[in-house]
Parts: structure tokens; sequence; C-alpha cells
């Protein structure tokens, strides 16, 4: 029975309601409160926890967002269930943790991870394809490495215990959100008063949704980056199919909702600096080719048991802290005095999304199988 | 055998990767050792969109994967 659920799921069929699944649910989370386009971003709800935790001071993007808890205690239900649970770790962790800084870097350069580029467009704001298609190159250059030999070598089998880690700093995390508990002045824990970290559907919602996602992801294998990856490596078109499921099933519900609108400049939380958007992804791109994982599959990964992807995790968490520390993040296009200003991102970012692709250029050239 | 990779403790693509160039060599059979049913899944999937036949057998914690020429 297990065996042939597991076939299902690894099916097209499978896939691709998987992937419609997912862009049904952002767009439910959006309609419940989510920020706009923001149903379901990885990135952006890692850097909204590290907000909320202090490791950065922004105080538009503070929340401990529940569906990042569902995303990883989701998969590690999956994957009990399925007897997938495999504790694992050891393949170069600081390495991953520099690639998931400079993937978060990137990211937020952007404004979104490649799931929040699919929202975005599917709510019809178009730097969303700057912004892919500066993915798909990233990616395409870690394809480039890998066929030459890129790898950071093997995992060793790590004891139950070394695989709960994540799923039991998930269970912290939950804890804060419920109790929040106020440990002197100021806090921590800190909650956004307005901004988008102040826009959120209601707890059980998120987490509801954060663990049907992790659950179908762990399953399905459901990666962003992957998607594209298969193509360009193997002409395999099968992740492919879930994210555009994904794709389509937000925009039909968007549309539904009335929720579309067409355009580049006056989207929500979007810039239309193209050059960067297309830089920023292109780093994030390189970086999750290189990670092994988008940002959604290295959180499910955690969840069943891998510590390297955890290690990349608390990378993208560091990254986000520096990111908004630094002022590298992009800057969100708004209406001042009722004049429009167009946002983008400052010199300090673009410095930083250079460096990454650099540093990042330098881990693919470099890291290969002894 | 001669013909073995073994993939155990690689992530995501690089058992495809391997599986393949092992496949590109051309003598078969090749048997895979990996140890995620990720892993299992991804390669049977390569070796069925080849065209290729593959048994599939678990060794404790590994699975190890013949592929061979269908006639």
């Amino acid at each position: 029975m297990l065996e042939r659920i597991t076939r299902f799921f690894a099916s097209s069929p499978g896939i691709i309601i998987a992937g419609a699944l997912i862009g049904i649910g952002g767009v439910a989370l959006q309609q419940l409160g989510n920020p706009p386009n923001m149903g379901i971003c990885a990135a952006c709800f890692q850097r909204d926890i590290a907000g909320a935790l202090g490791l950065h001071r922004a105080s538009a993007v503070q929340y401990i967002r529940p569906e990042i808890i569902g995303f990883v205690l989701g998969a590690l239900l999956a994957a009990l269930l399925f007897r997938e649970f495999r504790p694992r770790g050891g393949s170069a962790p600081l390495v991953r943790f520099v690639l998931g800084a400079f993937a978060m870097i990137g990211a937020l350069a952007f404004l979104g991870c490649p799931w929040r580029a699919m929202f975005r467009l599917a709510g019809g704001d178009f730097n969303a394809l700057t912004g892919i298609a500066g993915l798909a190159l990233g990616i395409a250059g870690g394809v480039f490495f890998l066929a030459r030999g890129y790898s950071l070598g093997r995992a060793q089998r790590m004891p139950a215990s070394g695989g709960l880690v994540m799923p039991l700093a998930m269970v912290g995390l939950l804890l804060l959100l419920v109790l929040r508990p106020r440990f002197g002045d100021g806090g921590p824990i800190f909650f956004s008063e307005k901004g988008p970290g102040s826009m959120h559907a209601p707890l059980l919602v998120s987490i509801g949704v954060g663990l049907l996602v992790g659950f179908l992801a762990q399953r399905t294998r459901f990666c962003t980056m992957g998607a594209i990856r298969d193509v360009f490596l193997m002409r395999d078109t099968h992740l492919l199919r879930g994210v555009l499921a994904l794709l389509a099933a937000a925009f039909v519900a968007n549309l539904v909702l009335g929720k579309t609108d067409f355009g580049f400049s006056g989207q929500p939380i979007s810039h239309t600096s193209h050059l960067w958007n297309f830089l920023g992804m292109a780093l994030a791109g390189l970086a999750f080719a290189l990670g092994g994982g988008c940002p959604g599959r290295q959180l499910f990964l955690s969840g069943e048991g891998d510590g390297d992807a955890g290690v990349f995790v608390l990378g993208m968490v560091t990254g986000a802290a520096f990111s908004h520390n630094f002022a590298l993040a992009g800057n969100a296009g708004a209406v001042v005095d009722g004049a429009h200003r167009a946002g983008g991102l400052a010199a300090p970012g673009q410095v930083a999304v250079v460096l990454g692709l650099v540093a990042c250029v330098l881990v693919g050239a470099c890291m290969r199988e002894k | 055998m001669a013909n073995q990779v073994d993939a155990r403790g690689l992530s995501c693509p690089q058992p495809v990767i391997l599986a393949k160039q092992a496949i590109g060599a051309g003598t078969f059979p090749v048997e895979i050792l990996v140890d995620t049913v990720t892993s299992r899944e991804n390669v049977r999937r390569l070796a069925e969109r080849l065209g290729l036949g593959v048994r599939i057998e678990e060794r404790g914690d590994c699975f190890a994967l013949t592929l061979m020429k269908a006639e």
C-alpha cells in the first residue's frame, strides 16, 4: 500500500496535483492575510523569522512564519510514515552554509525566492520574468559545474537524534510564536506592527497549509530549482510539471478572486531594477543548484533528517540577517506623497550580489570529489 | 561486479549523473548503489526513459539498481 502511494507521488499526475495544491494553498494564504503575491516564500519567511528572533532589526519584516515550521514538520511526518527518515550529514557543511547565505542575499535582492517568483508571476508581476530568467541562468551555471564533476562529497549516516535537530528547532519556534515570551525590554521576540511582517493568515491556517505542503513536497520531491536543473541536465521535465502546475493553479485562483494586476511598476513588494532582479536571482539559482535544492526543498530535506540541508537553512537565515543589517536587500517600489518611487537595489546590495556570484563560481570550480 | 557505481551518500542529482556516465560507457549490466528513495526513483526514471530494464533490490541500508539492456 505504502509502496503504491510512493509510486503515485513519484508519477507525473502526482507531482502535478501536488504543485496545483501548493499554488491554491499559497493564494488562499494571501487571501487570508499573507502579504500580496507572497502566499508562500521560503526566503522571505525565513527572513521574517530571522527578524522575529532579533537577528536583524528591519521592523517591517519580523514574524515567526508558521508555514516554515509546517514545511519541516510536514516533511518529517511524511518521512516517518513512509520510512524515509534518514538522519545524515557531514557533506561540506561550511560550504553549504555559505551557499545558503549567498542564496538568500541574491533572493532578497530580487525580493523573493523561486516560489515567490511563481506567485508574483501568477499575480501579474512581470518583474518575476526577469527574476526567473536570472534563476535559469544561475541554475545553468550550476549544471555546468555538476557536469564537470562538482561534488560536495558524501554524507554519513547519523543516529536518529542527529536528524531531529531541525524539527526540534521548529517546535521551539512554534512555542516562541504561541507563548510570545518577553525576556527583557524591547524583546525578543519581535513582531512587525506594520509592513509585510504584520500581514499574516491565521496561525492554524498557516501551519495547516505548511504541514500539507511539507507532506506533499517530501513525497513528490517538489523543487523549484530541480525543475529547471533537470531540464538542462537530462531533458527531464518531471519536476517542471509540478512547478508549472503551481503557477497555473495560482494564476487561475488569482483570476477567480480578481487579484491579478498585470505590469512592471506598482507591483506589491517588488522593484523594477531589471538588471538586479536578474543578477540577484542568478546568484540564488547558482547557489541553490550547488547546494542541491531550492529553499523549500532544503527545508523539506532538513525535515527528513538531512543535516546538511539544515546547515544550508541556517546559512539562509544568517544571510537574511546580514542582508537587512547591511542594507543589501532590494527596496520595494512605493507610493510616497502621491508619487511613485521606483525602488531597486542600493550599492551595498549590488556589491554583495557580485561578490556572491564570484564566491559561488569559486565553489563550483573548486569543489570536487576526490 | 566490474561495472558498479557506488552513489551512496551523494545527494541529488549526482547519483543520476554517475548512472548516466556508466550507461554511456555501454557495458551492461550496470549496478548502481544508492541510499535514499529519492535517488532510487530518480535513477529508475532515468533508466526507464532510456528504455533500459531495471531490477531493484534492497540491501540493508541501501538499494542496488541493476540496469540492463531491454531485449
